[in-house]
């Protein structure tokens, strides 16, 4: 469906792709994750026609797209902030699209209605984009990107300006949609949690080049290397090239070990102990009661959580 | 910076208090013309003991309408300025307070206009065609009125509106002087004819669209203007240069003569008489020249070098009565503006 | 609040009322104000305002667009050069203008309409492409993967969010246009008049008070309307759009921008570069080849000036450095009270001189303040009073806008952290307007450097300014006059130009006018 090769991008001499290939199969979700100035942003702009390549090649539906300007390439584009039209209301933003392509009147609005519906904003049209809450413009965002019934979906960190709970919210009710709609999408973001809960298939991203791209659970369960295990979260790296999930470590009461530190985090909480030799672990409690900083614990490590690195290419 | 702006402080405190304290100072009210050179200022300001301020209030006719405008109450002391052209529009505003100079015996009386001497002749200078010569180097030049009409001469000639300039005006009167009250609009509707070209003042029509200028892009070789424009142009050359670049056509010359007078309601009568004592003068007169380019009204008053080679002083320029043309100039403008610009 | 509107009432409303009551003492002359010329006059004189408008905000969008949203070598340059015409007296800049126009029928109104857009260019690049530069630039991004093509991006998102600027400048512009005074006399010759010349005409050559008075009222009184109705839609169209504050969103230019950036610059080169090119040539060509004669010049006496020109130079700087003290504070102070939105009628007041004729405003002086203690005329001091009055509006126009973005909590904050109003004004607002007080600093002594209709009538003739200067040198004749005022002119674009940039420097991402 989406296929982009070698895509290659500098700024200024600077390269901010480095020979990126993507594929994106038909109904497929893809999460692109990484770190901030990894270009990841710069691949969904490079994707949209809205940053010229110095290299490489775009097909959609195997048609070559790569030097079609963005407005016809019939890909549609949710912006970080929304980025919504301050002059228009929400029906003339969610109508933009069908406008530009000389829709009339009463298809607009049907559509406008439809795709507000999609959102939940049902009957909001004649409101000012100016009084609506963070979550609401965001939904208004996705509306206006999804009436013109784009080919493939890119979302740019769409949830990047909210905050806790309604980032959650919106986060389940984004999956829910895109399971429905059985949308094409490339997702990019710098949340785990986020690429994790859309991505059928994550691609992390790195110093302009994809680092490893395979299926949550693959991803999850054996990082490519130490920078991508960090950058997941996961923890407990040894001087060995393996890792121990916190998840697969247990203390018992006993010897070997002294707890440092203890932090709960809601349901779960957090426990650094520090072994006899001088190596520190973390692991993660799910009981009510643990071991308090200063007690003395045995440490045991199910062989099923440690997991080994392939190769470091740092 | 802050040296600077208390140092400004300091000189309009001083400007301000020399103000207040000043039964010692005489203002000159003028036009923007007006220039003497500083050593003949320094000579007045020793002999009379007085300082002299001037005051630059605009183009003849601006200077001469917010003159009119203070009458009685004054921003000076002496005006000088207004022509016998627009000279019966003062005496009417009561602008002036009589004074009959000594220096007067010597000045020559073909220039005394007011028998009750409110106003004194300072100077005199001849509105006349010019000519850029090197436009006629290959045919002649036009030398009369008529020849200005000639088809040959279509679009070649700039002037002034005679509404807004004096120049203007005085080249009208010429005209009216020369055919009389019954020819000269049908001379005009042939100037019109043959595509004249109207501006509103001297600077535009001389420096910008007269080609005959130094400096100027012009593209319009006659223009009106004075007959000291010549040695004008060879003074301001910014070299030396043997023949003038310009000439005038002796026959268009009409007398403008400008006229001073103590300011009724002056602060300071006394300066103001010693000050036209002075501009009558020998010294001044002879500044007059080469300061403002045009002619003194003293007799032997010895001429620069450049206006003995390069000026023509027309023997007998047109006139018209002061009187005549007070009773009509309004009359006049507005039949001109009729023919020439409706 | 006081000291502002006690300024305008002494020296602009005042002496304006004097002299209109002196040309008014029998009435209102209906039969001046509905004669078929002054309904000509006041036809031509809106409909080229108009036309010359247009014509600016037209060309001056590419230019504002480059100057906005793309990083190139000399963008800071070329962003203060478009401001020197914008402060150039117009006697310096109509001999230039004629000289590179082609001859034709038409010549007057072609000049007129180009010398308009060449003057108020900058008033267009620099108010929307202030405002451009802080939209956010992912619209546009929305926009095209929405497949909005670039003539539709232009009509539907460009040209609406810019709304609220381009009615700012456009009026600014319209009133320049409006009131234009030098450019319509110099280069239109008798056949084109405008309220502002015959205003002239009638006061200071026919000697007419009572027209003069009539039209004046008529024009203060489109001026007034104007303004207004800029208000009005000033507050429909303000506050929509949500600016991405001081982020820098320039970028080097790709693609099809390229052409855009060059077709822009080439536009700016010709249309601004080109007369200002043709001056400082002007000021080299000397009789005997080019060279440095005419400068050299400047330092010597002349019978023009009763002083030497370089005098001019140095009082110009002092003149211009106490009217922008005087600006700052008049304008600083009417800006605080118009923020606080407590004097709508202050921001008319403050902006009602640009509409009155220079001509009536200097007959006023002269007949208002003729008697002790109000006789200051010939004082040194009214000259940076007549400039202030030109460049306050200018000041407000920047500071007020930089007053209102200070956050209200911050006034809370400190309130309830026991700090006075007096000092939360000093201690907060300052520091915070500081910037724009640095960038109103440059604009006003820029605009009081430039300043000749208000300041030749009050200017001293030894103590004459740059552009006096310029003046008297341009009414003599011959080639010397001539080249010392194209000197002159060039030392005053080149004051000029250092000004704006220093100011511009404080200002960097700033991005007031």
């Amino acid at each position: 469906m989406l296929r982009a090769d070698e895509l290659r991008v500098s700024f200024d001499g600077a390269e901010a792709l480095a020979g990126v290939d993507i594929a994106v199969a038909e109904g497929d979700r893809l999460a692109v994750l990484g770190p901030s100035g990894s270009g990841k942003s710069t691949l969904l702009r490079a994707l949209a026609g809205l940053e010229p390549l110095r290299a490489g090649r775009i097909t959609v539906d195997g048609v070559d797209v790569t030097t079609l300007p963005a407005h016809r390439r019939g890909v549609g584009l949710m912006l970080q902030e929304g980025a919504l039209f301050p002059h228009l209301d929400v029906a003339g933003n969610v109508g933009f699209g069908l406008r530009v392509a000389g829709l009339v009147r009463s298809e607009r609005e049907e559509g406008v209605a439809e795709a507000l519906a999609l959102v939940g904003l049902e009957g909001m049209d004649r409101r000012s984009v100016a009084t609506l809450s963070g979550g609401e413009r965001q939904r208004v965002a996705l509306a206006r990107a999804l009436a013109p019934r784009p080919r493939v979906l890119l979302l740019d960190e769409p949830l990047g300006s909210l905050d806790g709970p309604l980032r959650e919210r919106l986060l389940d009710e984004l999956c829910e949609l895109f399971d429905r709609l059985r949308l094409t999408l490339v997702h990019v973001t710098h949340d785990v949690g986020e690429a994790f809960a859309i991505g059928d298939r994550i691609a992390v991203m790195r110093e302009g080049r994809i680092v490893q791209e395979s299926t949550p659970d693959e991803l999850w369960a054996r990082p490519v290397d130490a920078w991508v295990a960090r950058f997941l979260g996961l923890v407990n790296l040894r001087e060995n090239g393996t890792l121990v999930r916190p998840e697969a470590v247990r203390l018992t009461p006993g010897e070997g070990a002294t707890v440092v530190s203890a932090r709960r985090r809601g349901a779960t909480v957090r426990l650094r102990v520090r072994l006899d030799d001088g190596e520190e672990l973390e692991t993660v409690a799910a009981t009510l009661e643990h071991p308090a900083p200063g007690e003395r614990v045995a440490v045991e490590v199910d062989p099923a959580g440690i997991v080994r690195l392939g190769a470091d290419p740092g | 910076m802050r040296a600077i702006v208390i140092g400004l402080l300091i000189a309009a405190v001083a400007g301000c208090g020399g103000e207040q304290a000043a039964p010692r100072q005489v203002v000159l009210v003028t036009h923007d013309s007006f220039a003497v050179s500083k050593p003949v200022l320094r000579a007045f300001e020793r002999t009379s003991g007085f300082t002299l301020r001037i005051l630059q209030t605009g183009d003849a006719g601006a200077a001469l309408n917010r003159a009119l405008l203070t009458a009685g109450t004054p921003e000076g002391d002496v005006f000088f300025g207004v022509d016998n052209n627009l000279l019966s529009r003062a005496l009417g505003e009561d602008l002036f307070e009589p004074y009959e100079s000594p220096a007067l015996d010597r000045i020559d009386p073909q220039y005394v206009l007011d028998d009750e001497h409110r106003v004194t002749p300072v100077d005199h200078g001849e509105v006349c065609v010019n000519v850029d010569r090197a436009a006629f180097a290959t045919e002649p030049a036009p030398t009369s009125f008529e020849q200005l009409a000639l088809p040959r001469h279509r679009g070649r000639l700039v002037v002034e509106n005679p509404a807004t300039s004096t120049p203007g005006l005085a080249f009208l009167l010429a005209t009216i002087a020369h055919f009389g009250e019954d020819g000269w609009q049908s001379y005009w509707r042939a100037l019109r004819e043959n595509d004249v070209l109207v501006v509103d003042g001297w600077e535009e029509a001389y420096t910008q669209r007269f080609s005959g200028a130094g400096g100027s892009n012009g593209d319009r070789p006659i223009v009106v203007s004075y007959a000291s424009s010549p040695p004008a142009e060879v003074i301001f050359a910014g070299k030396a240069l043997e023949e003038a670049p310009t000439a005038v056509i002796a026959s268009t010359c009409f007398r403008q003569v400008e006229l001073a007078g103590v300011l009724r309601g002056a602060r300071n009568p006394e300066g103001a008489r010693a000050l036209l004592d002075f501009m009558l003068g020998e010294r001044f007169q002879r500044d007059v020249p080469a300061s403002m380019f045009v002619f003194p009204v003293r007799e032997g008053t010895p001429l620069p070098p450049a206006f003995e080679r390069f000026a023509v002083v027309p023997e007998r320029p047109l006139e018209l009565p002061p009187a005549e043309i007070g009773e009509n100039r309004d009359r006049w403008i507005g039949e001109w503006t009729d023919v020439v610009l409706r | 609040m006081c000291l502002p509107a006690a300024f305008l009432a002494l020296f602009f409303a005042y002496p304006l009322a004097a002299i209109l009551a002196r040309g008014l003492g029998d009435g209102l002359p209906w039969d001046v104000l509905g004669s078929r010329s002054t309904l000509g006059v006041l036809w031509f004189t809106a409909w080229q305002a108009a036309v010359s408008t247009a014509a600016t905000v037209l060309l001056g969008l590419p230019l504002a667009w480059a100057i906005a949203r793309l990083d190139f070598p000399g963008r800071s340059l070329v962003r203060a050069l478009v401001l020197v015409p914008f402060v150039l007296p117009t006697v310096v800049v109509a001999a230039a203008f004629l000289a590179l126009l082609p001859d034709g029928a038409e010549r007057g109104l072609v000049a007129i309409l180009a010398a308009h857009v060449f003057f108020n260019l900058a008033v267009v690049v620099r108010i929307v492409g202030s405002f451009w530069g802080r939209l956010d630039s992912g619209l546009w991004d929305a926009a095209a993967t929405l497949g909005a093509s670039p003539v539709q991006r232009l009509r539907r998102v460009t040209l609406p969010l810019l709304a609220p600027a381009l009615a700012a400048a456009g009026t600014l512009v319209f009133l320049f246009c409006f009131t234009s005074f030098g450019v319509i006399l110099l280069l239109g010759g008798p056949t084109y008049a405008t309220l502002e010349t015959e205003i002239y005409r009638s006061a200071a050559r026919l000697f007419d008070l009572r027209a003069a008075a009539a039209l004046s009222l008529l024009q203060l009184a489109a001026v007034g309307s104007l303004l207004a109705l800029a208000a009005l839609v000033e507050r429909r169209l303000g506050g929509a759009v949500p600016l991405a504050g001081e982020r820098d969103v320039v970028r080097r230019p790709r693609g099809r921008e390229r052409l855009g950036l060059a077709a822009a610059l080439t536009g700016a080169a010709v249309g601004l570069g080109l007369p200002l090119a043709a001056l400082v040539e002007r000021s080299l060509a000397t009789p005997d080849g080019y060279g440095l004669g005419f400068y050299r010049a400047l330092g010597e006496e002349t019978a023009v000036l009763l002083v030497a020109p370089w005098h001019a130079v140095v009082n110009s700087v002092l003149y211009a450095l106490a009217a922008t003290a005087v600006a700052l504070v008049v304008g600083g102070l009417a800006a605080a009270a118009i923020a606080r939105r407590r004097a709508a009628w202050l921001d008319a007041l403050v902006m009602l001189p640009l509409g009155a004729s220079a001509v009536m405003l200097g007959f006023g002086f002269v007949i208002a303040f003729d008697e002790p203690p109000l006789d200051v005329r010939g004082s040194p001091w009214l000259v940076p009073v007549a400039q202030a009055l030109v460049a306050a509006p200018f000041v407000v126009r920047i500071v007020a806008p930089a007053l209102r973005s200070i956050d209200e909590r911050l006034h809370e904050a400190a309130a309830v952290l026991g700090a006075s109003p007096a000092r939360i004004r000093r201690e907060l607002d300052l520091p915070l307007v500081l910037r724009a007080l640095g960038v109103a600093a440059g604009f006003a002594f820029a605009i009081s450097l430039g300043e000749f209709g208000a300041t030749v009538f009050v200017a001293r003739s030894d103590w004459p300014t740059v552009p006096v200067a310029i003046f008297r040198f341009l009414g003599r004749p011959g080639a010397l006059n001539a080249g010392q005022a194209a000197a002159l002119a060039v030392v005053l674009m080149v004051l000029t130009a250092a000004a704006v940039l220093a100011a511009d420097r404080i200002a960097v991402r700033r991005g007031a006018l």
